[in-house]
């Protein structure tokens, strides 16, 4: 975020005084806002993970440290969410997750925006066509492909799968390992317009004189979409990789409609947190997996920033 | 142009493949939800047919009637709508407060500010959910809509401040400055300059923080018990028993609250990409 760079402006000091004030005032309801809706939770969670309480009775906690995230009976019974497998198992299928499907969106966002640039016959409707999936709510798609995926009824699991049951925790064949490829099938058909878009934007953006110049030189198309477009659209792509991956490491939703509160534990570290926090109603376990959740992402976000060099402005 | 003179074959080859690939594009984007439009209007003994049987059988709206009919997806567009439509128009005024202040003043602290921001767009909503209950249960707004309301501002707020403070910057300074001269205070030349020229951007902003709101579904999963809004009332739900899916009915419903949406998107095409791209690009 650049601070705004207007020319320096020949106003006396008090005039830019009071029009400090005035922004200040300006933002003031935002801020109180944040402070409340944000701020404040964030702090009452991390505030919990220290404490042992029930979800129904927080006033009668009592302060136990770190023994949320790790603490060993004298039985050796481990109690520590860190210490149980569930959890990583979620990491490890959220990260799975995140990474194919971010990969995958981008690969078929970039094929998509690249047809969509080009001059032809039916454009317009392929362009609108774009922004249906991406306009359909998260829960919507994710039973439309619960449908599509039933063994009995659907397409894809009656037609291509011939009768699979991929999603009844009945089926016994199929783990958590390999459900997860049909929750990366959904998120792939939802998002990659979305991806689409913003990198569709960012050809456009990019001059065309410069392709004519390639042509004389006879450069291939291919060689042109490596040398030229790809760096060029490097910014865009990079903000709109981070805000795809950020959406893909909160994943719920999916899971939840699709295999259930209990599998969504196992496969979505927000499904893991949820399910400590109001299925158990441990108020103090399910904060201290926030406060994990939370600290993950926050350190994704900053390797982002850091290693690509990302700019917001 | 020059392939086509010197070897036409490879040409025509080569945009049959091309049209192939945008043919594969348009199914693959399109194909699944018109699937659902096509279960949404067939009865439910239809499901057993073949996919050719099942295109021709014969087109029904029960399912519309008994989804329409169903009192508590009646009252989940209610909540539904009360809730995204509260959450966007708290998040619009504070949004336009904030980015005028942004966009267009220059104070100390104005970077913090914006990062702030950014960083409250990014938090997951998992790390605020159990401070957020036990707050909630302490003020009573436990399946009260004013609950959800308060809480959407966590990702509504962030979004319009961001989305609207680079529309504000983009417009030309003299309209403010011709304001100031003529002693307007800065309210006055938030509502009767800039909101008039901002209406656009308000309108796109506003629908796109409509859709998320509309499509929340962890909070409104945890915060309510009967008052739910319909991603929470479609995703539970249920026929006579556990293992009778009622398919038809879902697909209807989830037809119903999607159409509008894609309506929406469709006629504000043009702002929608803007929108997207001056929240996401841009910044």
């Amino acid at each position: 975020m650049t601070v705004n760079a207007a020319p320096q402006p020949t106003k006396t000091r008090s005039i830019a005084a009071a029009r400090a004030r005035q922004a200040f005032w300006l933002l003031l309801p935002t801020l109180i806002a944040i402070a409340l809706v944000a701020g404040y939770p964030l702090y009452r969670t991390i505030y919990f993970a220290l404490f042992e309480a029930n979800l129904t009775t927080p006033d009668q906690r009592t302060f136990i440290g770190l023994e949320n995230f790790w603490f060993t009976t004298d039985d050796g019974i481990a109690l520590g969410f860190l210490q149980d497998p569930k959890w990583w198992g979620a990491v490890k299928n959220t990260l799975q997750f995140t990474v194919v499907s971010v990969f995958l969106e981008t690969v078929f966002g970039m094929i998509i925006a690249l047809v969509v640039n080009s001059a032809f016959k039916g454009r317009g409707f392929l362009r609108t066509a774009m922004l249906v999936p991406w306009a359909i709510p998260t829960v919507v798609s994710a039973q439309m492909w619960a449908y599509l995926y039933n063994d009995s009824f659907g397409l894809v699991g009656r037609g291509l799968l011939g009768g699979v049951a991929l999603l009844a925790s009945s089926n016994e064949l199929l783990g958590v390992e390999q459900r997860i490829w049909a929750m990366i099938a959904v998120d792939v058909w939802k998002t990659t317009s979305f991806m689409a878009l913003l990198l569709l934007a960012g050809l456009q953006s990019l001059p065309g004189d410069m392709y004519e110049a390639a042509d004389m030189d006879g450069a291939s198309k291919w060689t042109q979409f490596w040398r030229l477009t790809l760096p060029l659209l490097r910014p865009a792509l990079l903000v709109a990789l981070v805000f795809r991956s950020l959406d893909a490491l909160r994943v719920f939703d999916i899971m939840s409609v699709m295999l259930g509160n209990v599998s969504a534990a196992r496969t979505s570290m927000t499904g893991y947190a949820r399910q400590a926090l109001i299925d158990n109603q441990l108020l103090g376990m399910g904060s201290a997996v926030s406060v994990a959740v939370f600290v993950i992402i926050m350190v994704i976000v900053v390797i982002y920033v850091t290693a690509f060099r990302v700019r917001f402005d | 142009m020059n392939l086509k003179s010197k070897s036409p074959a490879l040409y025509y080859l080569q945009r049959a493949a091309f049209y192939l690939l945008v043919i594969v594009i348009g199914v693959y984007l399109l194909a699944p939800f018109f699937w659902a439009v096509l279960t949404s209007l067939r009865s439910p003994g239809d499901l057993f047919l073949t996919p050719t049987q099942f295109m021709a059988a014969q087109t029904t709206l029960s399912n519309y009637t008994e989804v329409f009919a169903n009192p508590n997806f009646q009252r989940g567009l209610l909540q539904s709508l009360i809730v995204a439509v509260g959450s966007v128009a708290i998040s619009l005024l504070l949004g336009a407060f904030s980015a005028y202040a942004l966009g267009r003043f220059r104070f100390k602290g104005k970077a913090v500010v914006m990062y702030v921001i950014l960083a409250v767009s990014v938090f997951p909503q998992i790390a605020v959910l159990s401070g957020l209950y036990t707050l909630i249960n302490t003020f009573g707004l436990y399946n009260n809509p004013l609950g959800l309301i308060t809480s959407y501002l966590i990702f509504t707020i962030p979004f319009t401040v961001w989305v609207l403070t680079s529309f504000v910057r983009d417009i030309p300074g003299e309209l403010e400055e011709a304001a100031l001269v003529d002693g307007a205070s800065p309210l006055q030349t938030l509502f009767l300059v800039l909101f008039p020229v901002m209406m656009p951007a308000l309108v796109t902003t506003g629908l796109l923080a409509f859709i998320n709101a509309w499509n929340e579904y962890l909070f409104a999963l945890t915060f309510t018990s009967t008052n739910r809004t319909v991603p929470v009332v479609i995703a539970n739900y249920s026929g006579a028993t556990q293992f009778d899916q009622p398919w038809g009915q879902i697909m209807a419903a989830s037809i119903v609250v999607t159409v509008p949406l894609i309506i929406l998107v469709l006629v504000f095409q043009r702002n929608i990409v803007s929108g997207l791209t001056a929240g996401a690009v841009k910044g």
